[in-house]
């Protein structure tokens, strides 16, 4: 199989020096690393400069590279061409499989699992296989496929973490299997937005609602509620509907912000509405504090 | 099965967070000798982690060992991020439709 080029991974000639590998890789790994990454792409560009960085920091490693030797030893490589199998949570497999790599004895687990908003508001049960280490009878341990059935716990928020205890690999020696450890995530929404607790939704009304007020139908990630709009309600207005955030001991607040949409002037009876109306507010002057 | 939400319900010994982080007492000491992590009680045998500090303390171990950042470079690192992402968040919740600005010359 052909090596690939580690040096025009990381930018650098094949007679760079080691501390030229370093700076390139250090770079490299500022810009692409995900934690402080926004480059497109940036988690499978962090790994492959990382891979290179792997071997060629280490002088005995580049050379055996060098010589076309045996690749490192790291368990990136084997990364690289693993590919989820159908119906898997990509990045959970891509969790588990990392962890995997890094830690092949085991202990605790981490993976990532998305869920949806209204999961999160209602609670769920979820299904997944995952490949986890397990020690077989004569104590070699090898990742086999483990079928999952969670209660994801109603309130739970984007980015905690879930605790499975004993779901994890096998313990070193006769210690207990370790746990399994669930980051979680929402899906993007289309309508809903989420501050920690709290959730904002945008809401648009028509002009006259807005100024003569009204009570309407909206959204909320635990189904519709009625919503009164105050009388003289301008464009951006937040009304907060206390205790419809996400549920927990002090639930969260959902915001619903206010914008006016205007219907078109797209026949001739509308273009004469808004012709009369602009005779009946004839004074007014929406730019007075503008001085022009 | 059931999970229980570590950011509510759990706290870390020295040794546990060690054990989920996969690194030794050593480097999670360091951490806190930095300021980065937080311990509640006095000595390391009876310091205790809240929940959140998890997530705090996986990321500074990949800052620190995938960046190669000291740790106190990993404090000010971890602090940003923190902020950005508490920033990116009301950003995006304050944000309404938006579109470009067109001029009429």
């Amino acid at each position: 199989m052909e090596l690939p080029d580690y040096y025009a991974r990381l930018g650098v000639e094949r007679s760079a020096t080691q501390e030229d590998i370093r700076r390139a890789y250090r770079k490299l790994a500022r810009k692409y690393h995900p934690d402080v990454s926004k480059e497109p792409n940036a988690e499978a560009q962090f790994k492959a400069v990382a891979q290179a960085y792997q071997t060629l920091k280490d002088p005995d490693q580049r050379a055996s590279y060098d010589a076309g030797g045996k690749r490192e030893q790291s368990g990136t490589d084997t990364h690289e061409s693993a590919a989820a199998p159908a119906g898997w949570d990509t990045d959970l497999f891509e969790a588990i499989f990392r962890q995997q790599a890094a830690d092949a004895s085991g202990g605790d687990l981490h993976a990532k699992l998305q869920i949806n908003l209204q999961d999160a508001y209602r609670g769920t049960r979820r299904s997944f296989s995952l490949r986890v280490p397990q020690r077989d009878a004569s104590g070699r341990v090898s990742a086999q496929e483990r079928q999952l059935d969670v209660s994801i716990p109603k309130g739970v928020r984007e980015g905690q973490h879930l605790r499975l205890a004993g779901q994890g690999g096998p313990g070193f020696g006769s210690s207990p299997p370790g746990d399994l450890y669930l980051e979680i995530h929402f899906a993007p929404h289309p309508h809903f937005r989420v501050d920690g607790r709290d959730v904002y939704v945008d809401v648009p009304i028509a002009p006259w609602e807005a100024v003569l007020g009204a009570s309407i139908n909206i959204p909320t990630p635990d189904g519709s509620v009625q919503l009164k709009i105050p009388l003289g309600s301008a464009s951006g207005r937040k009304l907060r509907l206390k205790g419809r955030g996400l549920p927990s001991v002090t639930p969260g607040d959902l915001y619903a912000v206010l914008s006016i949409a205007l219907p078109p002037a797209d026949s001739e009876l509308a273009k004469q509405s808004y012709l009369e109306m602009s005779k009946t507010f004839g004074d007014f002057n929406p730019r007075r504090n503008l001085e022009v | 099965m059931y999970g229980v939400i570590v950011e509510e319900d759990v706290q870390f010994t020295l040794v546990e967070l060690g054990r989920a982080c996969h690194v030794d007492a050593e480097q999670l000491t360091a951490l806190v000798e930095e300021g980065v992590l937080t311990p509640n009680g006095g000595t390391p045998n009876t310091w205790l982690f809240d929940g959140a500090t998890l997530r705090r303390a996986r990321m500074a171990l990949r800052l620190t060992q995938e960046l190669e950042l000291s740790p106190a470079g990993t404090a000010v690192v971890l602090d940003l991020l923190e902020e950005i992402a508490m920033l990116r968040s009301r950003l995006r919740c304050a944000m309404l439709d938006t579109e470009p600005a067109k001029f009429d010359p």
